[in-house]
């Protein structure tokens, strides 16, 4: 047979080639835009997106879905930061440890209504977004945390750098390169994958569905309050309403990278495309000189075009493979 | 969802009444109980008929937003259509359309939007409704910064805003037309062959489809129901507001699926009723309405819903359950099959 | 069972709710202020102004502000203010003119209408509370800037959302300002919205660093936008190359202050504008003012306040000229809001 298409060996081709035709575009329009400074940015802006997208991928291969994060991220940050406030002596890593923990708690909780009580996911991340939200209100008082009350040590943990690369992105690869491991050559993370794609059989072959369905949002959990805890040291910022409708930009990245609503279908690789790409759209509609105005009607019609050139791309997959008679 | 066969369950009064709808009666009586104890002068017929004005205008949604769910699919992107078709509305009046010729093209504007949302579900049926709708959520929305950019457009002849505030023989005009809105929708759900085709197809999609059922026709028809729906809010938002905006109605369809998920609609799809959103719309409504005329906060009203959500999925959990292994045999495999598909979507 | 079930729920929920409320059932008139959302302490300290200036007359103070900043959701608190038969109410709109028919109603029924801070238009309000007059704003901002640049260059503004009414208002003598020749050699090269969103300000920020990078001050009369815009010069050490003014609350600013990211910046007191509001909504009340141009008034501890012409065809009262924050009184004013 002729070649194969290099797109049946990459199936995130399409996407790829989105990203870096968007990219040429923008660096035309705005030649600032492919410089280190602009890049690194990008990657710090785009660091918690993708600490999140990682619990969120998880959870959407189970066929689930998380409304919650962005009210989590708003708690643990909130939580952390008032922390600070009063005891300015605090190591940064138990600021983290005590956001994870925050987090975890939430999700532990979403676990439990999911996997025990068989609350449908939209229903119970639905409820548990307002009531963590309405909490977070109520032990801040209302009052904000503003960046002389946090430590240095604390606003560190956003702005510090280490080799070289700044904190975020370094958490960012170090979550990513260990999902990657756990999900593709760890049984349980193989375990995740067989839930989302056919619950009864896996219930029927044994696998323990409940606990990985408790795991994958007690994990999202964990996840928000990290970056909750680095999205208030990056902004030395911690509010209320932080973070409000960023679940929302969360479903998009991971959907975007190719991962199936319906569940057990997913690469990590596609999701790092997708969250990227969402990070591109951030960064650069600001630079190119557009008005404003246009910002949001340019967003949701790259989404729509890169989720559609996917969609070709996997149908031209299926049509060469199938005259192949490769499946 | 029950894989008895409805002619099979023996009937009684207690199987009657321990429907879902019912306990939402509860509920709303409970509401009102509540209420007027927080407030003296709580019940009298005019906050029956006044109260809902406030927060009629996105119960419309609900209406096909519940043949959305039982088909098994979601729409979050009415909110922006919400707000495109309004915006369309007042640029084209402002531009010397008669305002009747307005608020129809706001109708039409509307409809073509959720006649994109089903045209994209059923051309590229690799893609699940949250993907597309989350897409032209935003492109909606943008199109509507594109046109109207940071401005209000307002001042409308002085009878338009009799649509949201007035009232005709003593009820108000937005309630007749929900009510009339509401038995339109009820009886395409439950007294048409339209409507048990819903249900099949949020039942078994491929199964439906290979029956012969047309599928496309009627996801196009629900999308485009949905979009004409979310223009007739803009019609009744625009007139309570005078003026309108790009960013209107944002978050409400957050607010229409939980009225609907509410209401005991299931969102695995194939089970729910038209009454149950019904019952949900009032219960929310007046349940904020109450708390607000004894000024609770926000934040703390947020907890009470959020915990309301959450608290009656868990009764109906509970209690199907128990229905499902009391209504059937004793055979486990009964049990294990009434779980239902909910279970199975972990 | 599960009816018993929800039935308990139900009353505990019911009674946990009561509880507080029948426990605060006070008499006496009530006066009731709504702000744009909760959750934002400059706003709680308006709102709490107002309180003091109202319980100091002797009256029932009810403060209300929605969980998101919408005018849907306002229309709902007023609908039901107005059917607790309040006195007077104090609007913070985030709308300007999507609250007409509501106010309309309120005004119907015999209440007293005014709006504080973001203003609603003429026809739904008998008079506007200003924290300081909008021209001076402007003019005192781009002086601001002038110093800053040290004379010429270019500047920028970073905004909060495109619809604010205030933010618009002073953007537009800001441009006012910038046309007189004095500032020929000041060029005014973007304007970007933050949306009041801390990441998206952030983002624009950079952006304006990354598409201007001969700018030489970034105004920003937005307290998220101006600490966004803090944290982004500080980060990149831009502290010295780029100046930084605007509106910000002291608390958020103090660290930019200090490193000199920020040499000054302006405000007011929120609280002062509340209790003024206050006096306002009282004397509304009984009369002893309509609303018109050259009405005087006693504020309580502020002393007397005339009513003035705004800028929108109505009438407004001004609390005083805007406060200037800087290195010498930072540490003073960044515990108090």
């Amino acid at each position: 047979m002729r070649g194969a298409p290099l797109s049946e060996r990459f199936r995130e081709l399409g996407l790829l080639a989105f990203i870096v035709l968007l990219c040429a575009a923008f660096q035309v329009r705005n030649h600032n835009f492919l410089t280190l400074g602009n890049l690194g940015d990008l990657l710090t802006n785009t660091a918690i997106l993708s600490i999140l997208s990682v619990g969120m991928m998880m959870v959407i291969l189970t066929r689930g879905i998380d409304l919650s994060i962005g009210s989590t991220i708003a708690l643990a940050g909130m939580v952390s930061s008032l922390t600070v406030s009063a005891h300015r002596g605090i190591h940064p890593l138990v600021s983290i440890a005590e956001g994870v923990l925050v987090g975890t708690l939430v999700g532990a909780l979403n676990g439990l209504l999911i996997a025990r009580f068989a609350v449908l996911p939209i229903i119970a991340t639905l409820g548990l977004m307002n009531v963590v939200r309405g909490a977070t209100y109520l032990i801040s008082g209302g009052a904000w945390v503003s960046a002389y009350q946090m430590s240095d040590g604390f606003k560190a943990i956003a702005t510090g750098r280490f080799l070289g690369v700044r904190h975020p992105i370094l958490i960012a690869l170090v979550i990513n390169l260990a999902f990657v491991y756990f999900i593709e050559h760890t049984r349980t993370g193989r375990q995740i994958y067989a839930v989302g794609s056919n619950p009864e059989a896996a219930d029927v072959s044994g696998i323990p569905r409940r606990r990985i369905v408790a795991l994958v949002y007690t994990l999202m959990g964990a996840l928000a309050g990290l970056g909750g805890v680095i999205w208030a040291a990056k902004f030395a910022s911690a509010q209320s309403d932080t973070a409000v409708g960023f679940e929302l930009s969360v479903i998009a990245a991971t959907v975007l990278g190719g991962v199936s609503i319906a569940g057990g279908s997913g690469k990590p690789s596609g999701l790092v495309l997708g969250t990227i790409l969402l990070g591109i759209l951030n960064n650069a509609l600001p630079l190119i000189k557009v008005s404003p105005f246009w910002q949001q009607a340019i967003q949701g019609g790259v989404i729509l075009a890169a989720v559609l050139t996917n969609v070709l791309v996997k149908r031209n997959n299926q049509l060469f493979a199938l005259r192949t008679r490769a499946i | 969802m029950e894989r008895t066969i409805a002619i099979d369950r023996p009937w009684s009064w207690r199987s009657f009444f321990l429907q879902w709808e019912w306990l939402l009666v509860l509920i709303f009586v409970a509401v009102h109980v509540v209420n007027s104890v927080l407030s003296p002068d709580y019940l009298t017929v005019d906050t029956f008929l006044e109260t809902p004005m406030s927060f009629l205008d996105k119960a419309f949604l609900v209406l096909p937003m519940t043949m959305v769910i039982i088909l098994g699919n979601i729409d979050i992107s009415v909110g922006s259509i919400v707000a495109l078709s309004a915006v369309v509305m007042a640029v084209a009046f402002h531009a010397g359309l008669p305002m009747p010729l307005a608020m129809l093209l706001c109708l039409l504007v509307a409809s073509a939007c959720g006649l994109v949302n089903g045209l994209l579900m059923t051309s590229f049926k690799e893609l699940s409704s949250v993907i597309v709708t989350l897409a032209t959520m935003i492109i909606f929305r943008g199109i509507a910064y594109v046109i109207l950019e940071d401005q209000a457009s307002g001042q409308f002849p002085i009878w338009y805003s009799a649509l949201g505030w007035e009232s005709f023989g003593g009820v108000p005009i937005i309630l007749i037309a929900f009510a009339a809105c509401a038995v339109l929708f009820t009886l395409l759900l439950h007294k048409t062959s339209f409507g048990r085709r819903i249900y099949g197809m949020g039942n078994n999609l491929t199964a439906s489809r290979y029956s012969g059922v047309r599928t496309d026709s009627i996801i196009l028809i629900v999308s485009t129901l949905t979009g004409l729906m979310a223009g007739v809010t803009a019609l009744f938002l625009t007139s309570r507001m005078g003026s309108t905006r790009p960013n209107v109605a944002q978050g409400y369809e957050l607010e229409v699926i939980a009225m609907v998920v509410l209401g005991g609609v299931s969102t695995s799809g194939g089970k729910g009723r038209m009454a149950g959103p019904l019952l949900a719309v009032f219960i929310i409504g007046f349940l904020n309405y109450g708390l607000g005329l004894v000024n609770i906060p926000a934040q703390v009203l947020l907890i009470i819903l959020g915990l309301l959500l959450v608290l009656s999925v868990l009764v109906l959990k509970v209690r199907f359950r128990e229905r499902a292994v009391r209504g059937s045999g004793s055979l486990p495999v009964e049990k294990v099959a009434a779980r239902g598909p909910e279970d199975a979507a972990q | 069972m599960q009816k018993l079930f929800t039935r308990g729920a139900l009353l505990g929920l019911s009674l946990a709710i009561a509880a507080p409320a029948v426990a605060h059932a006070a008499s006496g008139d009530k006066y009731a202020i709504v702000f744009k959302n909760t959750g934002n302490p400059y706003g709680d300290r308006q709102m709490g102004g107002f309180k003091a200036g109202i319980e100091e007359q002797g009256f029932q103070a009810i403060l209300r502000a929605p969980d998101q900043p919408t005018a849907e959701a306002q229309i709902q608190i007023l609908e039901q203010l107005i059917s607790q038969k309040v006195k007077a109410i104090c609007i913070v709109g985030n709308d300007r003119d999507a609250l007409q028919p509501v106010l309309t109603k309120a005004k119907k029924q015999g209440i007293k209408v005014f709006s504080l801070d973001s203003g609603v238009n003429p026809a739904s309000r008998l008079t506007h509370v200003n924290q300081a007059d909008s021209e001076k704003i402007g003019r005192t901002l781009v002086e601001a800037a002038y110093d800053m640049a040290g004379g010429s260059g270019e500047i920028a503004i970073l905004s909060a959302t495109s619809q604010a009414t205030n933010q618009n208002l002073w953007i537009e003598f800001m441009k006012k300002e910038l046309a007189k020749p004095k500032f020929a050699n000041l060029k005014l090269v973007k304007i970007a919205y933050g949306d009041d969103l801390r990441d998206k300000s952030v983002s624009e920020a950079e952006g304006l660093l990354q598409s201007y990078p001969n700018l030489k001050v970034i105004i920003a009369p937005t307290t998220v936008g101006i600490a966004a815009a803090g944290k982004v010069l500080t980060d990149k050490g831009l502290g010295g190359k780029v100046f930084l003014t605007g509106l910000g609350l002291p608390s958020e600013m103090a660290t930019y202050i200090e490193n000199g990211v920020c040499p000054y910046m302006f405000l007011w007191n929120p609280i002062d504008v509340g209790y003024l509001g206050a006096y306002v909504a009282t004397a509304l009340t009984s009369g002893k003012i309509t609303g018109a141009v050259g009405q005087k008034f006693k504020a309580g501890r502020l002393g007397e306040y005339t009513i003035t012409k705004a800028p929108d065809g109505g009438t407004e009262v001004l609390l005083g000229p805007p406060f200037k924050f800087d290195k010498s009184n930072i540490a003073d004013w960044k515990a108090v809001y």
